[in-house]
């Protein structure tokens, strides 16, 4: 379980990043963090994979408070961050330094195999396209089988096909070990898709505006009125973050059981 | 190969998403031997301009159109240039040439090496070296020579001393410049997956350096055989520059020709070594190495 108690974070200019932020992730549960930019969702997963240090507050993982990169916390970055000088396979053997080769072969070759990229593992990074590169670098994140796994909007910079199917591999590799993931998005259609729990946050100072239970059965159809309707939902709250501070989120709440009712 | 190659097919059919970035990667990827195809011409271009003279210069000088006292033709060049070789002239003189560089070089290169990691890699120790090394850099390397003479006498100490100065400052700017400019990003992974220092010098910082610090080594190299001609002209009795001086004093100007020539030689084989054997370190390298 992963926790923020009261997390703040006020960088060195002043600027204040987030505020307040209190929030419990259960074991193996998707959250999307959505949110307008400048809200502090890049902040809070840094300070979760310990790149940053907090200024307020704490984040707890099963009642461990987190004081800089902690061996089970994975990250997947915007930019696929994958070393030029090392092969496919030696990228994603990258974080696991300590095992014996048979099993770092082993791991390797099955975190190659999920994310189809078994025919790659000699190449260099500079010869795979964008989303090629990207499912190195999740694959290079799940092999060290992380409780807990933070992706910082990985597939923003890729087209609507690739990320559909990037999509489908991450799933897949979740439900081997099923992690706990925060995602942060900005793609409302990709947080309905992936998470069990959106987030919405507000910005300036950035916190939690709403919390909106994504309830879906898996595989998500994403031309079903279900997946319309918590789009939508999403879409309203988002809009009521930007546009109305002084708004109350629990009136959103209540819209949203009324949506569930039916 | 050509197992893997199918396989890659029957792969790129199976995730239908990325066969067409493959595909396109496929096309846009010329095989080695289609490059080298393109290129030849192109080489042999180069070599016009450079033989079209000698030519007309040679021409010239045997219709009796010019003298050929002053500049020497072509052919006379190459008789003295051969005739230092038979007599094992031009072998002790290079010899001895390379000698000071190779030695110069090392001392040069790796104080420069180490202190360019030094204050790449800490923020007090730049502050406490970089200052002083700036205004040495200053100072033009050729003025040291009196001081070398003075201190280190006149022979083979000073003049490997002159050369290593100056291999010295392209090569910590160089090194120095590339710990600075080394990606936060790439670093930043090495954080996550928890790297001591040590370790995240030499699985991250190390490998991202080396590219620039080849080029580095390079201009160093470069500098080595512009100061061993200084070196030599400051008293020596070996030696390509003892040759250029020689020439000089004895009037010999294909002579000096032929030193020149094989300054050049000499100075392209040692840069292509040192290329040659640094290739493998940087053959990843997403550029436009391979035309340089």
């Amino acid at each position: 379980m992963l926790s923020f108690e009261h997390l703040s974070k006020t960088y060195a200019d002043g600027t204040r990043a987030l505020s307040d932020i209190n929030l419990t992730v259960h074991e193996g549960e998707i959250v999307a963090l959505i949110g307008g930019s400048g809200c502090g969702k890049t902040t809070l997963l840094r300070l979760i994979a310990g790149l940053d240090r907090e200024s307020a507050g704490r984040i707890r993982l099963d009642g461990e408070t987190l004081t800089g990169p902690h061996p089970a916390v994975g990250i997947v970055f915007q930019e696929p961050r994958l070393l030029p000088w090392l092969s496919v396979f030696d990228n994603i053997a990258f974080g696991l330094a300590g095992l014996s080769a048979s099993e770092k072969k082993q791991r390797v070759t099955h975190a190659l195999e999920k994310t189809g990229l078994v025919e790659h593992a000699d190449r260099w990074p500079r010869d795979l396209s964008g989303g090629q590169q990207q499912r190195v670098s999740i694959a290079r994140a799940f092999v060290t089988n992380p409780k807990v796994l933070l992706l910082d909007e990985p597939f923003s910079a890729l087209d609507a096909f690739t990320r559909a199917s990037l999509h489908e591999h991450l799933l897949g590799l979740w439900e081997e070990t099923r992690p706990t993931v925060v995602l942060v998005t900005h793609d409302v259609q990709e947080a309905v898709t992936l998470a069990d729990r959106a987030v919405v946050m507000r910005p300036k100072p950035g916190r939690i505006f709403d919390e909106l239970p994504l309830t879906l059965s898996r595989p998500r159809d994403r031309t079903g009125l279900p997946f319309e309707t918590s789009v939508r939902r999403i879409l309203t709250a988002l809009d009521h973050s930007l546009k109305a501070p002084q708004e109350q989120p629990q009136r959103e709440r209540d819209r949203q059981a009324a949506a569930l009712w039916w | 190969m050509i197992s893997s190659r199918e396989s890659a097919v029957t792969g790129q059919a199976t995730s239908s998403a990325w066969s067409s970035h493959e595909g396109a990667a496929a096309l846009a990827a010329p095989t080695s031997t289609e490059k080298r195809r393109v290129f030849d011409w192109r080489i042999l271009l180069g070599f016009f301009l450079p033989v079209a003279i000698a030519l007309l210069w040679e021409g010239a000088v045997t219709f009796g159109l010019a003298e050929g006292r002053i500049v020497p033709p072509p052919s006379r060049i190459i008789a003295t240039l051969s005739a230092l070789a038979e007599t094992g002239e031009l072998w002790t003189h290079a010899w001895m040439t390379l000698w000071r560089v190779l030695v110069g070089f090392l001392i040069g290169a790796l104080s420069g090496i180490v202190l360019g990691a030094l204050s790449g890699s800490s923020q007090t120790l730049r502050q406490l070296l970089d200052p002083t090394l700036q205004a040495l850099r200053a100072i033009p390397s050729i003025a040291w020579v009196p001081l070398f003479i003075l201190w280190l006498g006149i022979f083979e100490a000073s003049k490997v001393a002159l050369i290593a100065v100056g291999v010295f400052f392209p090569v910590y700017l160089g090194i120095a410049g590339a710990i600075l400019s080394v990606d936060r990003k790439l670093v930043e992974v090495g954080h996550v997956f928890r790297l001591s220092r040590v370790q995240l010098a030499r699985r991250i910082l190390l490998p991202a350096v080396l590219p620039e610090a080849v080029i580095a080594l390079r201009s160093g190299l470069g500098l080595g055989f512009m100061f061993v001609v200084a070196a030599e002209f400051m008293g020596a009795s070996e030696g390509l520059g003892y040759l250029l001086v020689d020439g000089q004093q004895m009037g010999k100007p294909d002579q000096i020709l032929a030193a020149i020539i094989a300054f050049a030689l000499l100075g392209k084989l040692a840069d292509s070594l040192l290329v040659a054997s640094t290739k493998p370190l940087v053959r990843w390298q997403d550029t436009v190495r391979e035309q340089l």
